[in-house]
């Protein structure tokens, strides 16, 4: 058995960014989140990196941007307000093609809300705040372990794909324990590595080639129209290649939830109450947000009578489930807000009610 | 046959978007002027702003990036954390600096940032069309001031290069102007100095340039110089408001 | 197959947090899936404090506790609020040093504990967490006792390695 650690969430984040070869992190306090600022505050000078404590998430994402644009590997935290902050950032860094790794360890809102979980920037990370055509990868992982194994490959497919790519979570992933196995830890890019593997990074053109230019400007409409383009074939391959998922019990279901991050378990445990009582419900899991993984709905068997949406929101993921359900069924919501938890009786209750069954 | 002049190999040949008259060519210059005669140029990051010099890095013989409105002191900062050993600039004007910008440079100051700002202050929004600045002169008419700037609504022009100063971790300040060649040469030697202080790893140095806008202001290049001498030089004072005894 | 849901609640300084995670560390040294769970926010700071600790030979799905096997009570407040969730047939542990109202429950089994007088008589006010920690556990059999001796033997290192003897002693003074 692999060592394993009893972690929190948070700080799992951190060292498990560290261990993918991140040596620089910018960032602003803010709640459920700040032990990834101390723990990066911390650690990442021993490993010869650099920690700014930012002014801003402005100036954070903004740093961020510097700092990749360099060719450093960079990872950025923040919770919901302070992701609203660095929308502008993402559309930048999404235009000018540059790798980071985002994490937003959600609360929830709008304004300044609450500082207890929440799942209301669905659409703030898939749809974006950002100007302009632009998409961010988004991943949402259920446990720690999961979101530790998914910091490797969200660096990976930032630097494969030239694009940001977000974790989200919400705080109760930022803020439990659970044991972990950490990934192996990769050595950070060397100054030759960056020049191979950035060719286009600022690093000083030595005399040796062309100056590099990062830019997003293009005054004439058919060179922008091209950039755009050439942008969508990677998003559109994006749509293809990303689309990340688990099933449960689909097969001969009533009743099909849809759930990610922490909901998703606590609704895991909702399949098995309904169980006990003779309903067969099923579970999709969406773990990439965007792209969606549509296709996976047309595994609901037609014996389904109702598919449900499980968010801590007011029902924002349910745009992208009556996307995928095309219609086949009837999409319900079960949802609690404000910085609550919703629990598995709750979500029991909401599917007894979509049915027409009672207790 | 001996070459007396050469053009830098700092600025590409590129044909600028810049008004006729306007003084940024001759601040990109001097700065590129410099980069080549200490052979930097291979060393050198710069961070363009928005605003009429978004574009500077199609002029600018180094590697850049462009910012988001204001942004380009936390910019230049991850670069810095990045590449330690580079020179890093950015080049802002007053809309982006002193307005939209204000958090990032204070804080880079603050913080002592070991990168250089060049700070092109022509009292006016230019890119956008002629609006009123936070630098912009008391009664001076832009297109949001019609009737001329006014202290009780907009409040006095704020003096950028005093307030930086203030702030420790700015070591090197001064304000420089690029009216005539007595003040542009004099501007270099403030551009060599904070290039200097970079290479010493001293501190966050700051040049504020004023500079023209003969479009916006409605004036013809030599009018817009004499402008800037009678009225932007008695308000903005020239001269070194800080420098380090080790570039003295 | 077993699966131990515990909140431990009472107000910040009282170690609730401490013990609690003690507790699915300890669990994680025997191999069994375990997860703690912070309220967190303002309330940490001197108000109420809890935890949620599952300790389960299965995978652990919601971190959440809905109906818990045990709760621990280290003040009023806390009585209040948590002691609904005991699930029929399970414990309820009293701090009954601060604690000195009766729960409306009949059908639990209630272990009461004057945690801080005993701590107080061994001499260290600060390890009341730990008295009770040993009653849990021993009523509970959510770990082994050994495990939170093990625990005890990494976390309290350098300068705190001295009171390992006083908070080893503490987990079993509840009986006396």
């Amino acid at each position: 058995m692999k060592n394993k650690v009893l972690m929190k969430g948070n700080e799992a984040f951190a060292e498990a960014a560290i261990r993918s070869g991140c040596r620089y992190y910018f960032g602003y306090p803010i709640t459920p989140q700040n032990e990834i600022t101390e723990y990066m505050s911390r650690e990442l000078e021993k490993h010869g990196g650099s920690f700014v404590q930012a002014e801003s998430e402005i100036a954070a994402i903004n740093m961020a941007y510097g700092g990749a644009a360099a060719g450093g590997k960079v990872f950025i935290s923040s919770s919901s307000p302070g992701i609203a902050l660095m929308q502008e950032g993402f559309s930048f860094l999404c235009s000018t093609e540059i790798p980071l790794v985002i994490l937003n360890v959600s609360r929830g809102g709008p304004g300044v809300g609450t500082i207890q979980p929440g799942q209301a920037d669905y659409y703030q990370a898939t749809r974006g705040g950002g100007n302009g055509d632009y998409h961010l990868f988004v991943f949402a992982p259920s446990s720690i372990q999961e979101a530790v194994d998914m910091m490797a490959k969200a660096f990976e497919i930032a630097e494969e794909y030239r694009n940001p790519v977000m974790i989200y979570v919400d705080g109760v992933l930022g803020q439990m324990m659970e044991p972990v196995v950490l990934t192996e830890p990769l050595p950070p890019f060397s100054g030759e590595e960056i020049v191979r593997i950035r060719p286009w990074a600022l690093t000083g053109t030595e005399g040796k080639r062309e100056h590099n230019v990062i830019k997003s400007l293009y005054l004439k409409p058919e060179e922008l129209e091209a950039r755009i383009m050439d942008m969508d074939q990677k998003y559109q391959r994006a749509r293809k290649e990303l689309p990340l998922y688990k099933t449960e019990g689909l097969e001969a279901a009533e009743v099909v939830f849809v759930a990610y991050g922490s909901t998703a378990r606590i609704t895991e445990e909702a399949v098995e109450l309904l169980a006990e009582e003779g309903i067969q419900a099923g579970l999709i899991r969406p773990v990439s947000l965007w792209p969606f993984p549509y296709d996976v709905f047309d595994q609901i068997p037609d014996t389904v009578k109702v598919v449900i949406s499980v968010e801590l929101s007011r029902g924002q993921m349910i745009d992208d489930v009556r996307i995928g359900c095309r219609g086949r069924f009837p999409v319900t919501l079960s949802s609690r807000v404000g910085g609550i938890l919703i629990t598995p009786p709750e979500i029991a209750a909401d599917a007894r009610k979509a049915l027409g069954v009672t207790a | 046959m001996k070459a007396v002049f050469q053009y830098t190999k700092g600025m590409l040949s590129e044909e600028t978007t810049y008004c006729p008259g306007c003084t940024h060519g001759i601040a990109h210059r001097l700065i590129m002027e410099v980069l080549d005669e200490k052979e930097l140029l291979g060393r050198t990051i710069g961070v363009a702003p928005i605003g009429c010099s978004i574009l500077a890095h199609h002029y600018m013989n180094v590697d850049m990036c462009e910012s988001a409105h204001g942004r380009a002191p936390a910019i230049a900062t991850g670069i810095r954390r990045v590449q330690k050993d580079k020179i890093v600039f950015t080049y802002q004007g007053d809309g982006d600096l002193a307005s939209i910008g204000t958090a990032e440079i204070v804080q880079a100051a603050h913080r002592g940032e070991k990168f250089t700002t060049f700070f092109i202050n022509n009292a006016i929004y230019g890119m956008t069309g002629g609006q009123m600045a936070p630098t912009s002169l008391i009664g001076q008419k832009t297109t949001t001031s019609a009737e001329g700037r006014k202290q009780e609504s907009s409040g006095m022009p704020i003096r950028m290069a005093e307030l930086i100063a203030t702030l420790d971790g700015a070591v090197f300040v001064e304000r420089v102007s690029v009216d005539s060649p007595a003040n542009i040469r004099k501007a270099k030697k403030a551009v060599q100095k904070a290039i200097e202080v970079q290479e010493k790893r001293l501190g966050f140095g700051f040049v504020e340039i004023l500079s023209t806008c003969p479009t916006n202001w409605g004036l013809n290049p030599v009018k817009s110089l004499e402008w800037l001498r009678e009225n932007m030089i008695p308000y903005y004072p020239l001269g070194n408001l800080k420098c380090p005894g080790e570039v003295k | 197959m077993a699966v131990h849901k515990l909140i431990i609640a009472g107000f910040g300084g009282q170690g609730v947090m401490l013990i609690g995670q003690m507790i699915a560390y300890a669990g994680m040294l025997e191999g069994k899936e375990v997860t703690w769970m912070p309220a967190y926010g303002p309330e940490m700071r001197g108000g109420t404090a809890n935890c949620t600790v599952i300790v389960s030979d299965k995978k652990i799905s919601s971190p959440i506790v809905t109906e818990a096997t045990a709760v621990v009570v280290m003040n009023l407040p806390s009585l209040h609020k948590f002691e609904k969730l005991v699930k029929p047939g399970g414990l309820l542990f009293i701090n009954s040093s601060l604690v000195h109202e009766d729960t409306d429950r009949d059908d639990v089994e209630v272990c009461r504990i004057d945690a801080n007088e005993i701590a107080v008589r061994l001499q260290n006010d600060k390890v009341s967490n730990m008295v009770i920690l040993g009653a849990v556990v021993s009523k509970t059999g959510i770990v082994k006792m050994e495990s939170i001796e093990k625990v005890m033997e990494k976390l309290f290192t350098g300068n705190k390695s001295k009171t390992l003897p006083l908070n080893k002693k503490a987990l079993t003074a509840w009986e006396a």
